[in-house]
């Protein structure tokens, strides 16, 4: 299994071959149409991160080896794409790692404007959202 | 009006925008400061700053001399009757926000009943609902049909005796429709209610004479008609705002305090407390004297043109759903893609160097309307050309192919 750090480069180096913006969106899109997304069923008032622009749907489990799997999934395309990739990063890592980790990949492959708290794109809030279950299984875990 | 002129006189227009020229159409949200504005606001800085009012010393007098001609070029633009009757404010929702206290203040009760349109923008919705929840009155709405026209003639039911002040927009910011407010007016006064008008999107694009109108209040801001931010107008009648108790307290607008009684200071500066913002006035006057000097009507024209285009050559495409289809628009185009996302297609544009806005455009009650959760919103200005057109309709092709295939 790659730690968070080897899939953060592993996903800029995939986005380095991008000269294009509308490239790297292609790209984005492609994932997001791939991501396993939530269950319709899951999709539950509780696990609505509401964005003026996009809504974002999360939802956490811990499997058996006590790492954490998540599933999400937005209404806008290039926001599930970002998530596609967020999922990929934190997906089967421990809670204790999910917490220490540093998210720098969204920085370098240059879609940091997705996360400024201005766009209210769902984004940023779902990444505090992933932290927030990680804090809490580990909690639950003690 | 020759537009490649017009666009010298803009300098933020000349940008590239990653790699492609910039295409402004968000204006609806802002419009850009041509030179002359830009340069006034150096000047005042420059030569004359000071505060205003009462300063005994030549440059106290010259800004101050500068805010009241500011207050005049207003009131010559709106025609209204005296300068008493135009309070300077940071923008149109600080002016509704005023309206709304001070009004409700004096003339709302537990059980009274407002009305406003179902196309207002939030800031002609939220002062009213916290105003009217403060005091126990009611909301009701005066709706639209799917084309995005008022629905008018439901007006003479909806007013009973308890209608305290009927709330409308000029023209929506999301849809583009121009309201017959004179109608509306006409309605509301043969039952002795007044009407606010909303003119934030109204007043780059129509000449407005609030004695034809009758309007008893109108709000807008100057940075939708190529002024600074930070500047704008609440115009009451003048019966009506020396029977309102002021807003906010502070400076300038008191004429004497003590801790047992204070007095406030004649209209207009009873609605003025703290220091105004004088240099977004003085911009705001060179503003209205260039398009004085261009010509409103010009100005619309030539925006109807863009709009013409714009919504055939988008028509055109296939698999677009426009929003708002009244027969008198201003220039806002809202569509959706089908089977797209509007902020999708919004962040694509945005690398092709176009400009729009995405999302409920502070009008979610419309977006409840239509039962969507946002629209792609092009606004055209008096810079705007038929090229920059044609940039949106292939980007908007690209983000199609890119989108839904």
């Amino acid at each position: 299994m790659l730690t968070i750090n080897e899939i953060q480069d592993e996903i800029i180096e995939e986005f380095s071959v991008y000269d294009e913006w509308l490239d790297k969106y292609e790209y984005l899109i492609e994932l997001g149409n791939s991501l396993d997304i939530i269950d319709e069923g899951q999709k539950t008032p509780d696990n609505i991160i509401q964005g003026c622009q996009s809504r974002v749907w999360l939802d956490a489990k811990m499997d058996s080896d006590g790492t954490l799997n998540f599933k999400a999934d937005s209404d806008a395309i290039i926001t599930k794409g970002i998530i596609a990739l967020l999922i990929r990063v934190f997906n089967h890592q421990k809670p204790q790692d999910i917490i220490d980790a540093q998210l720098y990949f969204i920085d370098e492959i240059g879609l940091s404007a997705n996360l400024s708290p201005t766009r209210a794109n769902g984004l940023l809030a779902m990444i505090k959202q992933i932290r927030y279950y990680a804090l809490a299984f580990n909690a639950l875990n003690k | 009006m020759d537009i490649q002129q017009i666009r010298n006189d803009f300098p933020i227009l000349g940008q590239k925008i990653y790699g492609h020229p910039l295409v402004y159409l968000d204006n609806a949200a802002t419009t850009q400061k041509p030179q002359c504005v830009l340069d006034s606001i150096m000047k005042f800085y420059t030569l004359y700053n000071s505060n205003i009012h009462r300063g005994v010393h030549y440059l106290s007098e010259k800004a101050t001399e500068i805010y009241e001609n500011a207050r005049l070029k207003v009131k010559e633009f709106i025609n209204a009757k005296s300068r008493t009757e135009i309070v300077f404010t940071k923008g149109s929702t600080e002016a509704i926000n005023t309206l709304a206290s001070s009004f409700s203040q004096r003339f709302i009760n537990s059980g009274d009943e407002l009305i406003i349109s179902e196309m207002e923008h939030h800031s002609n919705i939220v002062p009213w609902q916290l105003n009217a929840q403060n005091k126990g009155a009611v909301i009701k709405v005066l709706p639209f049909n799917d084309r995005g026209e008022l629905l008018i003639e439901k007006l003479e039911s909806l007013i009973t005796d308890k209608t305290k002040i009927v709330c409308v927009t000029y023209a929506s910011n999301t849809l583009g429709t121009v309201n017959d407010v004179e109608k509306i007016i006409k309605i509301a006064h043969s039952h002795n209610i007044p009407v606010l008008v909303d003119a934030a999107q109204a007043i780059q694009h129509l000449k407005i004479d609030v004695q034809k109108l009758d309007c008893d209040f109108l709000a807008l801001s100057g940075h939708k008609i190529y002024a600074e931010t930070g500047i704008g107008i609440l115009y009451g009648k003048e019966k009506f705002l020396e029977e309102l108790p002021p807003y906010q307290g502070g400076g300038d607008m008191i004429k004497n305090v003590s801790f047992a009684k204070t007095t406030y200071a004649e209209l207009p500066l009873k609605f003025e407390a703290g220091t105004s913002n004088f240099v977004g006035a003085g911009s705001l006057h060179t503003a209205l004297d260039y398009v004085d000097k261009l010509g409103l009507e010009n100005i619309a024209a030539h925006e109807a043109e863009l709009l013409n285009y714009a919504t055939q050559k988008v028509e055109a495409l296939g698999g677009i759903t426009i929003y708002g289809k009244a027969a008198n628009k201003v220039s806002v185009l809202s569509f959706n893609i089908d089977g797209a996302h509007h902020y999708d297609t919004g962040m694509i544009l945005d690398k092709l160097g176009i400009a729009v806005r995405t999302g409920t455009h502070c009008t979610e009650p419309i977006m409840q309307h239509f039962g969507i959760t946002g629209t792609v919103r092009a606004s055209f200005a008096l810079y705007n050309t038929f090229e920059e057109v044609d940039a949106l309709v292939d980007g908007i092709k690209r983000a199609k192919k890119m989108l839904v295939g």
